[in-house]
């Protein structure tokens, strides 16, 4: 996989995951001309198309796009499912997601997506394994944020959280 | 468990997300960004958990699409803290937000080298991640050593295994000379049976990249991989617990599997085979059964595994029995009701047709493809059934799919009507049996897609046309019927042009289509048409002149009216002057000569097959064709007539005494006899024809000169051709020396030089224009002759012209041919710049066209100094200290045309280790930054 992008109905940026170098210039060409081109497609359509000399595979969850470029040998249907599964995990983990989550909590995001797939291939695929890895890490957080004093964390914006429909697995 | 982010930061999401306007947005960033400044600027030293807080901002306000020059000094002191958390948020931030200031590079390096050894599996983690997200070359300069060590050393956790295998494949995609293979390799490879499926799926990745470069080394995870693969595919869908995905088994890891087997060819060992061809039948066969689940999970995890299999199964291309049970499960996808099936099935069927095995049983389905070209509601879906047809067109079923894809252009969508132009024209050439349904299908692509046909395909259809006489008379009839259309297009004003001019004598026996009206027909275009066009027909006028004399005065009268001899165009009022004028004074033998029908032209490639190729890149063209080639060579009768027998001794051609002047074929060696003079030369330039084929090894000395100007082109027992040559801007002079290395006469001695640029002569603006006086046709044994050319170079051209010389020696006739080295960087001027000039320029041209890179292995010892001379030779400025790398080379200058100056830049970047070379041409012009890029590519 080259690159994935998580981007809302109104083209709105939310997550950008690059497995290949490129110049801030070039990524963001391809951000701008990749989300007109898939939103300007209609529900029915297929999920995968020809870009340049990449394949697109994306897939719409509620309000957010989820869009991978993989290479001329890759396989479209598996990649449907990676994106499927980093919803399940993301779902997982914040409790039916929605894309306020994912703007909130960007870091665990790419935390879930790291333990998930690595430099562009698939790491893990076990739901379990992944999450006990981000909730280890979870645990390791507890215990060296109470070690400041008077600073913990008030949950701050909850009320907002749950607002908007969940990305509806 | 939304902790993560600081309630700052959070408190600030909320601002940003509520905020009203784009500007009030910008401001609130800006104040932020200055307050965070404030603070990593200010004297009070920031404590661990505000610079955490800190640099998550920026990230975030880096995410939301703004740009961040600062923190990065922030974020790596956070690397090193032992709290995990802050740890864990410089790293993010190194990964989103890399930067390639060395000396942060470094730090950062440091702080991972730390981590790695710290034998803390979190830690290990995070460190490992970094590399994988930046995977940069200096990363991999300090990590590619050690993480191979990591991967196999026994005391490995599970997850810090899978880390450290994609973080490897990471850098081995960078940077594949800093992964030493080792002893480490046998010990991954062993990783495919490891107990834990995540490590295997992890390490399959990995191994698989590597077996793509170095086959041998991992040629045992064949029989692992296949192995592991029958153990899932055989498995109960709750055996693999986790990694059972909506009832099917690891499919994510059936897949990357079935992608590593693709690396190899089948096993050959005969049990490793059989249980292979095993896996891929109970694939084939769970696809029949009904699904476990009605969830497009389940059915998406099988189909990819399925689809995989498929695809190994097509690489094999060894299994009938497979490739026919393949066929048809694809063949049920077509019609499914999911679009995502539909749309691959059309996609790999495309491939399943190139497999002798299996192209019959593609071909059945053609009824559902022209269907799903007719109906389907998605453009990427009917472009897919357009490519599957093209694919599986063979002669059985041409015309039906040359008249579906016709009759699919009328409506098909922009995007892709061009393609389909260039497909029907190649298809209706190919599988033509009857010429005239060639002709009326060209013309029909003309009339319904005018503007998508480029000039290769009408180029084309005359060729064919004048190739083939039993056509002419049919072509003339069905272009002067179609130009009746009160609106025509420009295209079809062209070809009938050309073919009223060159066979419209053989329909003015009606009284329909007498000279007159063909006449007037064309000329009632003439106005509404471009310059080249209008040229064009002003030859048509004069071939006119010479078939049907009885409308000489109509068109002298054209010819001398006002807007043709004062036309403001220097081309067409050229034509219009010295066409008049041959029409005045030459007698009608002479103009009968000069206005000679045109020879048949040499066979050759079709250059629209060279242009679909050059559209649809390698790969998907080139197979196909190649084995339709085969299957088709025989059925095939458009290649064959006048194609040369590969031996350099051939016979006289019937043209060669095209003037009756004797042995010389006309060109531009020979002016014609006329004092017309020169102007004629671009009707009859590519008139020899039976031009030998390129002598042996001729491509190798033509590739020696690209970088110099003189020594010896030439030689064989008999001859030898030597070069003297010099360029001046757009000027050339060529040198050309002939010896004669026996000791008896050359008789009819006859080097001709033809630009062999396909058709130019059609195109009426030579790309090249070249002068030669013809040499004594005899040649003494042990004499030279010399003979000079004088070069222009009017405008950017790819093709070097051919010398050819034909003379009898002793009793037998001799032809050869030979590539004359004037290339496109011959007319290069060094420009020297500086390094800030250099790279402000090459941003400039950043646009994808304007820049060619090619990769290729170093043919010759990599000698800087020797690179040197040659990037001089070339003739670009070699610019010494522009380039942050001292081992890069970087050239500029400038290509001198008579039309326009093409600045040039160019980078090589060499790699010793890889004993590779990198090359990257910028022009202002696609096709001279390909054409240079091609040239330099071959002198290392």
């Amino acid at each position: 996989m080259q690159f994935m992008l998580l981007f809302s109905r109104q083209g709105k940026l939310r997550l950008q995951k690059w497995y290949v170098p490129l110049s801030d210039k070039e990524k963001k060409k391809i951000t701008r001309e990749l989300v007109q081109t898939v939103l300007a497609r209609k529900p029915k359509m297929c999920s995968f198309l020809e870009w340049r000399d990449l394949k697109i595979v994306y897939k719409r969850y509620a309000s957010l796009y989820f869009c991978c470029a993989i290479e001329d040998q890759d396989n479209e249907l598996i990649t449907l499912e990676i994106i499927h599964r980093y919803v399940e995990l993301l779902d997982k983990y914040f409790g039916s997601v929605c894309e306020l989550d994912i703007i909130f909590n960007f870091e665990k995001a790419y935390f879930i997506l790291d333990e998930f797939l690595l430099g562009g291939e698939v790491q893990e695929t076990s739901k379990k394994n992944v999450l006990k890895a981000i909730e280890q890490a979870d645990l390791l957080q507890e215990v060296s944020k109470f070690s400041f004093s008077g600073q913990s964390i008030s949950m701050v914006g909850c009320d907002l959280k749950k607002a908007p429909v969940s990305l509806s697995l | 468990m939304t902790e993560g982010c600081p309630k700052h930061c959070i408190l600030m999401c909320v601002l940003l997300i509520s905020g009203k306007s784009k500007e009030a947005e910008i401001k609130r960033i800006n104040k932020e960004l200055a307050n965070i400044r404030s603070k990593f600027k200010g004297d009070k030293a920031l404590d661990g958990y505000s610079k955490k807080k800190y640099v998550c901002k920026l990230l975030f306000i880096f995410l939301l699409g703004h740009d961040i020059d600062f923190g990065h000094m922030e974020a790596v002191n956070l690397l090193s803290s032992n709290r995990y958390t802050e740890k864990q948020i410089g790293y993010l931030f190194i990964s989103v937000l890399v930067n390639s200031n060395s000396e942060l590079i470094r730090l950062i390096n440091n702080a991972i080298k730390n981590d790695l050894a710290s034998r803390n599996p979190t830690f290990m983690g995070l460190a490992l991640h970094c590399i994988a997200n930046v995977g940069s070359r200096e990363m991999a300069e300090a990590f590619a050593g050690e993480i191979p060590k990591i991967l196999v050393a026994g005391d490995t956790m599970d997850s810090v295994k899978q880390s450290a295998a994609l973080c490897l494949l990471r850098l081995y995609r960078t940077s594949p000379d800093l992964v030493p293979m080792g002893d480490w390799t046998s010990r991954v490879v062993h990783l495919l049976n490891d107990q834990h499926l995540g490590v295997v799926t992890a390490a399959t990745s990995l191994i698989t990249t590597l077996a793509q470069k170095n086959p041998e080394e991992f040629k045992t995870s064949v029989s692992l991989a296949v192995s592991r693969l029958s153990r899932i595919v055989t498995s109960a869908s709750t055996d693999l617990q986790d990694y059972t995905y909506y009832f099917v088994p690891a499919p994510w890891l059936s897949v990357k599997l079935l992608r590593l087997l693709q690396c190899y060819p089948p096993p050959e060992d005969p049990a490793v085979r059989g249980r292979l061809t095993e896996c891929l039948e109970t694939i084939l066969n769970k696809a029949q059964e009904p699904p476990k689940s009605k969830k497009v999970q389940h059915s998406n995890a099988k189909n990819a595994v399925l689809f995989e299999a498929i695809s190994l199964i097509i690489h094999h291309d060894s299994e009938p029995n497979l490739l026919v049970r393949a066929c048809n499960q694809l063949g049920q996808f077509l019609q499914h009701r999911e679009t995502n099936l539909r749309y691959l099935a059309l996609e790999s069927m495309c491939t399943l047709a190139s497999s002798e095995f299996s192209h019959e049983a593609v071909k059945t389905h053609i009824e559902t493809v022209i269907n799903a070209l007719k109906t389907e509601r998605d453009v990427s879906v009917r472009q897919r059934a357009v490519d599957l047809l093209y694919a599986m067109c063979d002669r059985s079923n041409a015309q039906q799919i040359v008249a579906e894809m016709l009759n699919y252009l009328e409506t098909a969508d922009y995007s892709i009507r061009e393609e389909i132009v260039l497909k029907v024209a190649i298809l209706a050439e190919k599988y033509a049996v009857d010429y005239t349904w060639y002709v009326d299908t060209i013309l029909n692509l003309i009339r319904i897609a005018g503007d998508y046909v480029s000039e290769e395909v009408w180029y084309r259809v005359i060729q064919i046309v004048i190739n083939r006489d039993d056509v002419q008379g049919y072509a003339a009839k069905t272009v002067f019927e179609a130009l009746q259309a009160p609106a025509c297009h420009e295209n079809l004003v062209k070809v009938g042009g050309y073919i009223l001019g060159e066979f419209g004598n053989l329909i003015a026996g009606d009284p329909r289509s007498s000279p007159l009206i063909q006449f007037n027909l064309l000329h009632s275009k003439f106005h509404l048409c471009s310059v080249p066009t209008r040229a064009l027909l002003l030859s048509t006028y004069i071939k006119f002149v010479n078939l049907f004399p009885e409308i000489k005065t109509t068109i002298q009268d054209v010819l001398r009216s006002d807007s043709q001899l004062k036309n403001a165009d220097v081309e067409l009022q050229q034509r219009a002057v010295e066409y008049l004028r041959l029409s005045t004074i030459a007698s009608t033998d002479i103009l009968a000569t000069v206005l000679e029908e045109m020879p048949p032209f040499p066979e050759r490639e079709s250059s629209i097959l060279a242009k679909l190729k050059k559209k649809k890149g390698p790969g998907t063209v080139t197979d196909l064709e190649e084995i339709k080639k085969e299957r088709s060579s025989d059925m095939n009768g458009s290649a064959e007539p006048a194609s040369v027998n590969a031996s350099a001794v051939s016979t006289p051609s019937p043209s060669a005494d095209l003037l009756g002047l004797g042995a010389a074929p006309l060109t531009n060696s020979a002016p014609p006899p006329s004092s017309s003079g020169s102007l004629l030369v671009d009707v009859f330039s590519d008139s020899a024809s039976a031009v030998a084929p390129l002598a042996p090894g001729s491509d190798d000395n033509f590739a020696r000169f690209v970088c110099k100007n003189n020594g010896v082109l030439f030689e064989n027992q008999l001859l030898q051709i030597g070069l003297k040559s010099e360029f001046r801007q757009n000027l050339g002079r060529m040198f050309i020396f002939y010896g004669n290395k026996t000791s008896t006469q050359f008789l009819n001695f006859t080097p001709t030089v033809i630009c062999s640029d396909d058709l130019h002569f059609l195109n009426h603006f030579l790309c090249l224009n070249l002068q030669t006086k013809p040499v004594d046709p005899t040649v003494d044994g042990g004499a030279q002759v010399q003979q000079v050319v004088n070069i222009e170079c009017v405008s950017d051209f790819m093709e070097a012209p051919i010398l050819n010389i034909q003379f009898r020696y002793g009793g037998t006739f001799q032809n050869l041919s030979v590539k004359l080295p004037i290339t496109l960087n011959k007319f290069f001027q060094p420009t020297e710049m500086s390094s800030q000039d250099f790279f402000q320029r090459w941003k400039q041209l950043s646009n994808p066209k304007q820049e060619v890179q090619n990769i290729f292995k170093a043919k010759h010892p990599m000698d800087a100094e020797i690179t040197k001379a040659k990037i001089i030779g070339f003739g670009s400025a070699l610019l010494e200290e522009v380039d942050p790398n001292p081992a890069n080379f970087v050239g500029a200058g400038i290509i001198h045309t008579k039309t326009t100056q093409i600045g040039c830049l160019l980078r090589l970047e060499p790699n010793l280790q890889a004993q590779m070379y990198r090359l990257t041409l910028r022009t202002s012009k696609e096709a001279v930054s390909q054409r240079l890029c091609e040239l330099l590519s071959e002198q290392f």
